[in-house]
């Protein structure tokens, strides 16, 4: 049996995603148990030089016209033979809008068991285990992974990007892609988020809005203090999509990661889609008015107040503060 | 051919053709298009409606609500009735001139009494007419924004002339002796006397022109009547007498045309509504009391009313266009979205302060609600209220939250409350939603119970077992959902054994007691908490240690006050716990709207310039040495601590329910 | 153009969720099922497409408790046909046997595009859109958010992180998983859903034996601590506010 761990790399535009160092950290530890080498695969066309940071034993190099970007057929095409023929006893694949495609159509062409929303996965006492959440954050389920194949979709949260990074660049063999013709999905274009706004991204100071907010009106209370802190407005998911806020400025897993020093979620309750993605600031406050809110569990500080009271009260003790 | 016969065939003409204009557009308006509607129901109660006669149109009772302008309407109306008979009068002398030189009504033209209440009347008339023109020309006041002022003044102009010509008449014939009861006509006598200079034949000319003039404009007047405003001089009595006699709290059925729900076409309206459209005179008292109009937003029922009339007349139009008829209806605007739009029907808080203000008893509610039911069965409205309803129909309240978290303000409370689905209780408290969920509120609940407690009452909730009322979610249109509640509610209901309800909420107070199926509740009384507090007051059975000496003004709640016409039951309360209450200007059936009412608090607020809970929140501030603004609702006490807070008078002015006094004073 | 909708009924996390005595399931009373948010949006688009150029609507939906309501909701919506599929779903069921039913039931109803929600929040064994594709030999994509028709193929467009999106073409039939509906799911009154359960009818396809496998077995399943890592601050609106100006002043903000 093939004790290996291996990783789809995930990359979209010339970046490696966060997913895949997340990744590589998980497989380092499952391959501990298993006794394996954890082997990244990179699919792509002339994109051999993303391999260069990953923290794996190996890197497996496709490189097939087809698959300079993503296509979830192309992918699953060219996963198929060379799975099948290795059988790891693990494959790590993304729970996104990447790796979750590729993930359920391998699971049932090759008829192997798939765990998903998988937060992390180790060795423990001889058995390899994984944890997964599900239920919005709610539930945590955990088991044995199932063997003597598994697949596992990832979600970030369990182990820290930097863990899957190396200095030294990784040994890469090119791999023979398979023929990919007749493939059913294409990519026509991609089409680019609004531009002219700021990038949250490399914002240090953050004022997060969530379904608190109640309507749009109320916005210009969060403006109204970002303006006095000289930081930036932000949402979660509800208030983006309600266009309250534009898609620049959506904190989450399908929006933004933020790096702040403060990041003051007001309204905010925390599902784990939000959080992943502020989890490298400095110190996380959060103002909501349900105690239970999953969002204490990850700030620094909490106060169980109504965002909509506190607004007006805090901006102009900031501005007194200020001297103003 | 001679001058009389001449004028004999003259008024015979113009008689003709005005009343042919005049039968031919009643014609259309009443029967053409009245048959269109719907069926409405059966009238009975006779008695009550004849006597709705006498006070609301002979001695009109609604009008006086602004003295004034009452005052001149009522002088106008009687003026009119009374000095009928000198059109009669007028008519007649006309088409018998050829025959007689001077027609007299026989008897009563020659009764003096008679004659010296005409005159005066004139001289009301003509004064009040003057002050009507001075309030339209000088004063022009809001609630005549967007009303057909010319036509009003036309009118006005219309009926001073026929006074004056009356008088000019009248005056003329004492002059030339022609009258056997001149001298009980003081003033015709004193507008005689501008003549009496002029020789005998000049007189009698002017006297013929003052004739002519004279029915000139009736005529004109008759066939302006049924066009504009004034046809209400028509459909105002039949109005006043068929007027809904249901309980105010109760709304009809919706209609149904094969799960077609509401109002979309206005033929899908009863007649008895379409009436209502006809018979708005445009001045604009619902206007001036309308909170959604007051705040800015695009709801004016009384231009709602002019809509709706002039998109009946466009569409009957259309409908006797023969053949061409679907070309023709197909040019009509659409009801909802062209005549009126879906913001204003949304705008509206279901208050009734335009109802309760209406002189005729147009109902506005009521087409609203209907259109509202078009809307919501085509699931046009907006984000905020299609959740609301979601969470309605799912959970049983718009919060969205577990029913099994509906008592949980109920856990520390002790002893713990009886469980009414489990055991017998004499009175079943219906808590209703907002005061179960919303956390800032459940501690006034709380203390409804410790009052309760405190009295020796035994009482019960319903725990998990209640679900919303219904009240607001029928207003807002959603009247399957309604059904639904109301089953849910009904069957946990049926199960108890009670002999009172008690309400915190003014809206299902109102609901329970007037829609839900008269099996469920039968003859038991359903009380809201003030009327409890107040019997239970009086009887002795509670008692106040205290006497709290706080100076506070009432806001009366829309569904406890005007709906119900509870106003003094909490106002005794309040004088039990020893404050001192002083009125707002607004208060009893005028209070002001917090703006919550028929669904809007699960709705977009809208382009609010001023939002109603504000101005109230400012008129009580006004009241020198007012500490605390006492509310009976608690969507009125979270709308007022909002309101107070966004208009900067925290400090000032307490917002505090009813039974926080009664807590304090306990 | 028939488009056939699968659906799942998920547990309603408004509810406290509770395990049961194996403490590696729900408990199964304590739940209450609701529609997953995603299958929502997938009938919404399949409906606008209907609206747009014509076709038939089929949903499908697995017989649990409130399947019925979720069915009649659809028709009223504006979907043609309903299907119920029996099992013993009862015992348990994870997307790999729902998609082997589901791709049984799907050769006799032979759809154009196959519409299904993105993801579910209780999937542990992937979601249901990829797994029914494959099983049907139909492509897939997911994280569609706008959705064209053309000549045998489907123009969606797909979302990515921070904004972007990637317009693909898919040959047809095709299986796409939903994340949002080009508008928000429409309201039904509850009218026309009470005038569709007496007009409209669920046809009940009985499925072969389920065979959960293609998952993990769970061995424990439990509510994470709601570790309350958070310093709380407490007081008054006023009182927050100051703590909060002090705590900005500590880290440096001010």
């Amino acid at each position: 049996m093939n004790p290996d761990v291996l990783v789809l790399v995930e990359h979209l535009r010339g970046e490696v995603a966060d997913i895949s160092y997340v990744m590589l950290a998980a497989a380092r530890a499952l391959a501990r148990g298993t006794g394996g080498r954890v082997i990244a695969l990179l699919l792509g066309h002339q994109a051999q030089e993303l391999a260069r940071d990953l923290a794996a034993d190996h890197v497996w190099y496709l490189d097939h016209p087809a698959l300079a970007e993503f296509t979830s057929d192309a992918y699953q095409r060219a996963l198929t033979p060379l799975l099948r023929e290795q059988r790891p006893r693990a494959a790590l694949l993304g729970d996104t809008s990447i790796g979750a495609e590729v993930a359920g159509v391998l699971s049932a062409r090759l008829d192997w068991p798939l765990v998903s929303r998988c937060r992390s996965v180790g060795a423990d006492d001889g058995r390899l285990r994984f944890t997964s959440q599900i239920c919005g954050g709610k539930v945590m389920a955990e088991g044995d992974l199932p063997g003597p194949t598994a697949l596992v979709a990832m979600v970030p949260g369990g182990f820290r990007p930097d863990a899957g990074r190396s200095q030294q660049p990784p040994p890469v063999t090119p791999m023979e892609a398979p023929a990919l013709e007749g493939l059913r999905v294409s990519l026509r274009r991609y089409i680019e988020p609004e531009a002219g706004d700021v990038d949250i991204a490399k914002e240090p100071l953050l004022v997060a809005v969530g379904r608190g907010i109640q309507n749009q009106d109320n916005l210009g209370l969060a403006e109204d203090l970002a303006a006095v802190l000289g930081a930036v407005v932000c949402g979660s998911r509800p208030v983006v999509d309600q266009g309250w806020l534009p898609t620049t400025r959506l904190v989450g897993r399908s929006g933004k990661r933020v790096r702040p020093k403060v990041y003051l979620a007001l309204g905010i309750s925390g599902a784990p889609e939000h959080v992943e993605a502020i989890t490298d600031s400095e110190a996380i406050i959060a103002v909501n008015t349900d105690p239970a809110a999953p969002i204490f569990a990850v700030a620094r500080y909490g106060a169980v107040a109504d965002m909509l009271d506190l607004l007006p009260a805090l901006t102009a003790q900031v501005q007194q503060a200020k001297g103003g | 051919m001679p001058y009389a016969a001449l004028k004999s065939l003259l008024v015979l003409l113009a008689l003709l053709v005005a009343v042919g204009i005049f039968a031919a557009e009643v014609y259309q308006a009443l029967w053409v298009n009245l048959r269109r509607g719907r069926p409405s129901g059966a009238f009975g109660q006779w008695g009550e409606r004849i006597k709705g006669l006498l006070i609301f149109v002979g001695a009109q009772w609604r009008l006086f609500r602004l003295p004034l302008p009452g005052l001149a309407h009522f002088f106008v109306f009687w003026g009119f009735l009374i000095l009928f008979l000198t059109i009669l009068q007028a008519l007649l002398e006309g088409l018998l001139a050829f025959a007689t030189p001077r027609f007299i009504l026989p008897l009563i033209g020659r009764f003096g009494p008679l004659a010296l209440l005409q005159d005066l009347f004139i001289l009301f008339v003509t004064v009040a007419v003057l002050y009507g023109l001075y309030v339209r020309l000088v004063v022009n006041p809001e609630r005549y924004q967007g009303s057909h002022k010319g036509q009003g003044v036309m009118v006005l102009a219309f009926i001073l002339i026929i006074m004056l010509s009356l008088l000019v008449m009248n005056g003329v014939r004492a002059n030339l002796g022609e009258d056997p009861v001149a001298r009980w006509r003081p003033i015709s006598r004193a507008a005689g006397l501008l003549f009496a200079g002029m020789p005998g034949e000049a007189q009698r000319i002017v006297g013929e022109m003052a004739y002519w003039v004279h029915l000139g404009v009736v005529l004109l007047f008759l066939t302006e009547l049924p066009r504009g405003k004034h046809f209400h001089v028509v459909t105002s009595i039949p109005a006043v007498l068929l007027r809904n006699l249901e309980p105010r709290g109760r709304l009809a059925p919706a209609p149904n045309f094969n799960g077609e729900v509401g109002v979309g076409a206005v033929e899908r309206f009863r007649w008895r509504q379409m009436l209502d459209f006809y018979t708005c005179t445009e001045c604009g008292r619902c206007q001036q009391v309308c909170p959604a109009y007051a705040s800015g937003l695009p709801l004016s029922p009384k231009l709602l009313m002019m809509g709706l009339r002039e998109h009946l007349k466009e569409s009957g139009r259309a409908h006797l266009d023969g053949g061409r008829q679907s070309q023709a209806q197909a040019r009509v605007r659409p009801l909802i979205g062209g005549t009126v739009s879906e913001a204003s029907l949304w705008a509206c808080t279901t208050c009734y302060a335009c109802d309760q203000e209406c002189p005729l008893f147009i109902e506005h509610v009521s087409p609203i609600v209907d259109m509202r039911r078009y809307l919501v069965n085509e699931g046009r409205m907006d984000e905020r209220l299609q959740e609301a309803l979601a969470n309605l129909g799912r959970y049983g309240n718009s919060f969205g939250q577990s029913e099994r978290a509906r008592a949980r303000w109920a856990q520390t409370v002790q002893p713990k409350i009886k469980d009414a689905r489990r055991e017998p209780v004499e009175y079943l408290w219906f808590v209703g939603d907002y005061a179960s969920y919303n956390a800032a509120l459940s501690e006034a609940t709380r203390q409804t119970a410790v009052v309760f407690q405190k009295a020796g009452l035994d009482f019960g909730i319903l725990y998990e077992g209640e679900r919303n009322a219904g009240n607001d979610v029928r207003r807002v249109g959603e009247e399957g959902l309604f059904e639904m509640l109301v089953e849910k509610n009904a069957a946990t209901l049926s199960r108890c054994a009670f002999q009172a309800i008690v309400t915190t909420d003014p809206h299902s107070y109102n609901t329970l007691k007037h829609e839900y199926p008269t099996a469920v509740i039968g003859r038991r009384p359903v009380l809201h908490y003030a009327e409890l507090l107040d019997q239970l007051i009086t009887s002795g059975r509670l008692q106040f240690s205290k006497k709290l000496g706080y100076k506070v003004t009432y806001h009366d709640p829309c569904y406890l006050g005007r709906y119900n016409g509870v106003y003094d039951p909490p106002r005794r309360v309040i004088a039990a716990t020893g404050c001192q209450l002083v009125e707002m200007p607004r208060h009893r059936d005028r209070a002001l709207c917090c703006g919550a009412g028929g669904g809007r608090i699960w709705m977009e607020e809208g382009a609010v310039q001023e939002r109603p809970s504000e101005a109230r929140i400012r008129e009580a501030a006004n009241l020198r040495g007012v500490q605390a603004f006492i509310v009976a609702c608690p969507k009125d006490l979270t709308m007022f601590r909002d309101a107070v807070k966004t208009t900067g008078h925290e400090d000032r002015l307490a917002v505090r329910d009813l039974i926080e006094l009664a807590y304090e004073a306990l | 153009m028939h488009i056939v909708v699968p659906v799942k009924l998920v547990p309603d996390l408004v509810e406290e969720l509770v395990m049961d005595e194996s403490g590696a399931a729900l408990d199964a009373s304590a739940v209450r099922l609701v529609l997953s948010e995603f299958d929502d949006h997938a009938i919404e688009q399949a409906i606008l497409l209907k609206e747009r150029s014509g076709g038939q609507v089929t949903v499908v939906a697995p017989a649990v408790e409130g399947a019925d309501e979720v069915l009649y909701t659809a028709a009223a919506k504006g979907a043609d046909r309903l299907v119920r599929l029996t099992n013993d779903f009862e015992r348990g069921m994870n997307n790999h046997g729902l998609a082997r039913a589901l791709a049984e039931v799907l050769k006799t109803l032979q759809p154009d595009l196959v519409l299904t929600g993105v993801q579910a929040h209780d999937d542990l064994d992937g979601s249901l859109g990829p797994l029914l594709a494959e099983y049907c030999g139909m492509p897939y994509v997911g994280y569609v958010a706008g959705l064209a028709l053309a000549e045998g193929k489907a123009v969606a467009r797909k979302e990515y992180p921070g904004g972007l999106a990637a317009e693909m073409e898919i040959t047809l039939p095709a299986v796409l998983g939903i994340q949002a509906a080009e508008r928000p799911p429409r309201y039904v009154a509850v009218s026309k859903v009470r005038q569709a359960m007496k007009t409209a009818t669920i046809a009940e396809t009985r499925v072969a034996g389920l065979e959960p496998g293609g998952g993990p077995a769970i061995t424990r399943l439990f509510l994470p601590e709601a570790g309350r890592q958070a310093v709380m601050i407490e007081g008054s609106v006023e009182e927050i506010a100051a703590r909060l100006v002090a705590i900005f002043k500590e880290l440096g903000l001010l």
